[in-house]
């Protein structure tokens, strides 16, 4: 939430749901204290869609949810992808599928942030494991959202969301942060909304400002008008996925632990990394060679840094709260999959160290 | 100094979608019609719509025009509104789109108040995908999903957003024009949420399947089974469908009412 107001969000609408419900509580207090606007909308689905709407006319913002509300956003996220419009959805998982576990942990949203929308297409989705990241990736999930015209999702979990720990806030300006790309184009002269510069940017004009354009979720022309033309399709589609897929290295952030001599690499994110680095450093301490690599974006998929930081590794072990989301991109990333071991809970627990340390005896055949 | 209609129309994109007879064309005028009687400018226009035959509406007119999903142009227009109050908001929906899948967000946006006007081109019938039964058809009526006959019972629009909270509520048809021009100035005017109820009747599959005739007949039949408001006429046959403004009523405004509380939160502060 303070790396979103940091960002610039002026803008949030939201409906509420455990465990994510605190945000708008809080959004509700923070923002008409700063002259932002907040909206407690009939339900998920007509909070994406003010958000879209609101981010038409040039705000920043945002809406947070958890797993059930994240399923009715689907269309919504879709239809941000589709028109290219900046958002930050945060979901706060928790167990499901349906209601599932409303207060439990579980990270089991991984997949549906990448295939809940229909139909092919590209997303960022970002993570943290601890308060200070959760600012970070918020503030660059801004950025993101900014730089390639597209919603962005923050994949936080009900440990790391409802946790209390301290936070140090960066002082204006520390941070860098993107604001919207406005068109050069004057008054009076033709605006195409959706024709990319040489770079794949597109540069916005606030919707309701000087220039009238047409948006919609169909495919459509550089004027944002409903075309299903073979080039036109082709070339639109090509475009969503291109300017996410061909900035893997830009928007990937991670962090590593011991990777660089490690027979065994842990690969985890989110509430789950936290107990996977206080095994690192306890089985360290002890001499063994074992690290970490907690990922922050977990789409796109980092392949060649997970490739890179799994290259001498014996075992490849993927701690999640879930039947193995990541561990299936982690397989098909590396050389030699046979390799790749996942490390789980699916209870509604919080993985701990101990179990960690069993599975791990599994695997090196020590048995427990 | 108020312009040319045509003015308000992106020529280039037509020829529009909507076949022959259908009332959907009629209302893009009386719309025109009542925006230039205003003399609002087209940048501080905008349109929001959903999906079905009645939302390409946005895409033909020189406004801003957003064309968002099946139900949703409601809370898509409320996030335009609430970050730009000084733009006027319009939402052309049709009656599967704002009373079917958008059913939910339209009390919210009656009870909200919000000034934009809603209006429900209501042909009784999902005609973009051929013909099914919409929350607009009748009990008897018949469509490609109901074959035998419906036994759904449809909702009034106008019983509807009233006991919704909406601060105007009228009903018109395309048969008389001039009442629907002026009936959308005026809900356009009125501050707050404006629901505006044209019958629009859709002779390629509502007509065909109910043995409605012609599209000219349909058009007498506008005439001929409705009357206007409180007249005398629908005393003596209550059957006839009221046309007219049903409420218009001063009530809180949705973006004032929060340019207050952010002028409270910020003293606070």
């Amino acid at each position: 939430m303070e790396g979103a107001l940091y960002a610039g969000m002026d803008f949030f609408a939201g409906y509420p749901i455990t465990p994510s419900t605190e945000i708008a509580e809080q959004m509700a207090v923070r923002l008409p204290a700063r002259g932002g606007k907040f909206l407690q909308m009939e339900d998920e689905i007509a909070s994406i869609c003010a958000i879209v709407g609101a981010s038409l006319t040039g705000h920043k913002v945002m809406t947070a949810t958890s797993g059930p509300g994240f399923s009715l956003m689907q269309e919504g996220l879709g239809y941000a992808i589709m028109a290219e419009i900046p958002c930050v959805i945060v979901d706060v998982q928790r167990g499901g599928p349906s209601t599932g576990l409303p207060t439990k942990v579980s990270q089991a949203d991984v997949m549906q942030a990448r295939w809940g929308v229909h139909g092919d297409h590209a997303i960022i989705a970002l993570t943290a494991s601890n308060h200070q990241d959760v600012f970070a990736m918020t503030v660059d999930a801004f950025n993101f959202a900014e730089t390639y015209r597209t919603p962005v999702v923050l994949l936080f979990d009900e440990v790391v969301g409802h946790m209390r720990e301290k936070l140090v806030l960066p002082g204006p300006g520390e941070v860098p942060l993107v604001e919207r790309l406005h068109t050069s184009v004057p008054e009076g002269v033709d605006y195409h909304p959706y024709l990319p510069r040489e770079d794949g940017r597109l540069p916005m004009s606030d919707f309701g400002g000087i220039h009238r354009y047409n948006v919609t979720g169909l495919f459509h022309d550089m004027w944002g008008f409903p075309s299903d033309k073979p080039q036109v399709v082709h070339d639109l589609l090509r475009h969503l996925v291109d300017k996410i897929e061909n900035h893997v290295g830009e928007v990937t952030r991670y962090r590593e632990y011991q990777v660089e001599d490690a027979e065994t690499v842990l690969i985890s994110y989110g509430g789950s990394a936290r107990c996977a680095l206080h095994v690192v450093e306890e089985r360290r301490a002890r001499g063994e060679r074992i690290g970490l690599l907690e990922l922050q974006t977990l789409w796109p998929f980092p392949s060649e840094l997970v490739r890179e930081k799994t290259r001498n590794a014996r075992y490849v072990v993927v701690v999640e709260l879930n039947m193995g989301q990541v561990l299936q991109s982690v397989k098909m990333s590396v050389e030699r999959p046979e390799r790749v071991f996942l490390a789980n809970r699916v209870d509604g627990s919080l993985i701990t160290p101990v179990d960690i340390r069993n599975i791990l005896r599994l695997i090196h055949g020590k048995g427990v | 100094m108020a312009m040319p209609m045509r003015d308000y129309i992106r020529e280039r994109f037509f020829p529009h979608i909507w076949c022959p007879g259908c009332g959907h064309g009629i209302v893009l005028n009386g719309l025109l019609r009542a925006i230039e009687s205003i003399g609002l400018k087209k940048n501080d226009l905008v349109m929001v719509s959903g999906i079905g035959c009645s939302s390409r509406i946005a895409g033909y007119v020189d406004v801003h025009t957003l064309h968002t999903l099946h139900g949703r142009a409601l809370p898509s227009a409320t996030g335009v509104k609430m970050s730009r109050p000084e733009l006027t908001v319009l939402v052309p929906m049709g009656d599967g789109d704002a009373l079917a899948i958008g059913g939910n967000h339209f009390i919210h946006a009656c009870r909200r108040n919000i000034d934009m006007t809603a209006i429900v081109m209501n042909n009784r019938t999902y005609g973009m995908t051929g013909g099914q039964y919409s929350p607009l058809s009748s009990f008897g009526t018949v469509a490609t999903t109901a074959p035998y006959s419906n036994i759904d019972r449809e909702f009034d629009v106008v019983s509807l957003a009233t006991a919704a909270g909406a601060s105007f509520v009228a009903r018109t048809t395309p048969y008389h024009v001039q009442q629907m021009a002026s009936i959308l100035e005026e809900a356009i005017r009125h501050k707050g949420f404006s629901v505006v109820e044209v019958m629009s009747p859709c002779p390629t599959y509502y007509g065909r399947k109910n043995k409605e005739g012609s599209a000219v007949d349909m058009m007498e039949r506008l005439k001929s089974l409705t009357t206007p408001v409180g007249s005398k006429a629908k005393e003596e046959n209550p059957a006839l469908i009221e046309r007219g403004v049903f409420v218009k009523k001063e009530m809180p405004e949705y973006c004032e009412e929060y340019a207050k509380i952010v002028a409270r939160a910020m003293k606070g502060k």
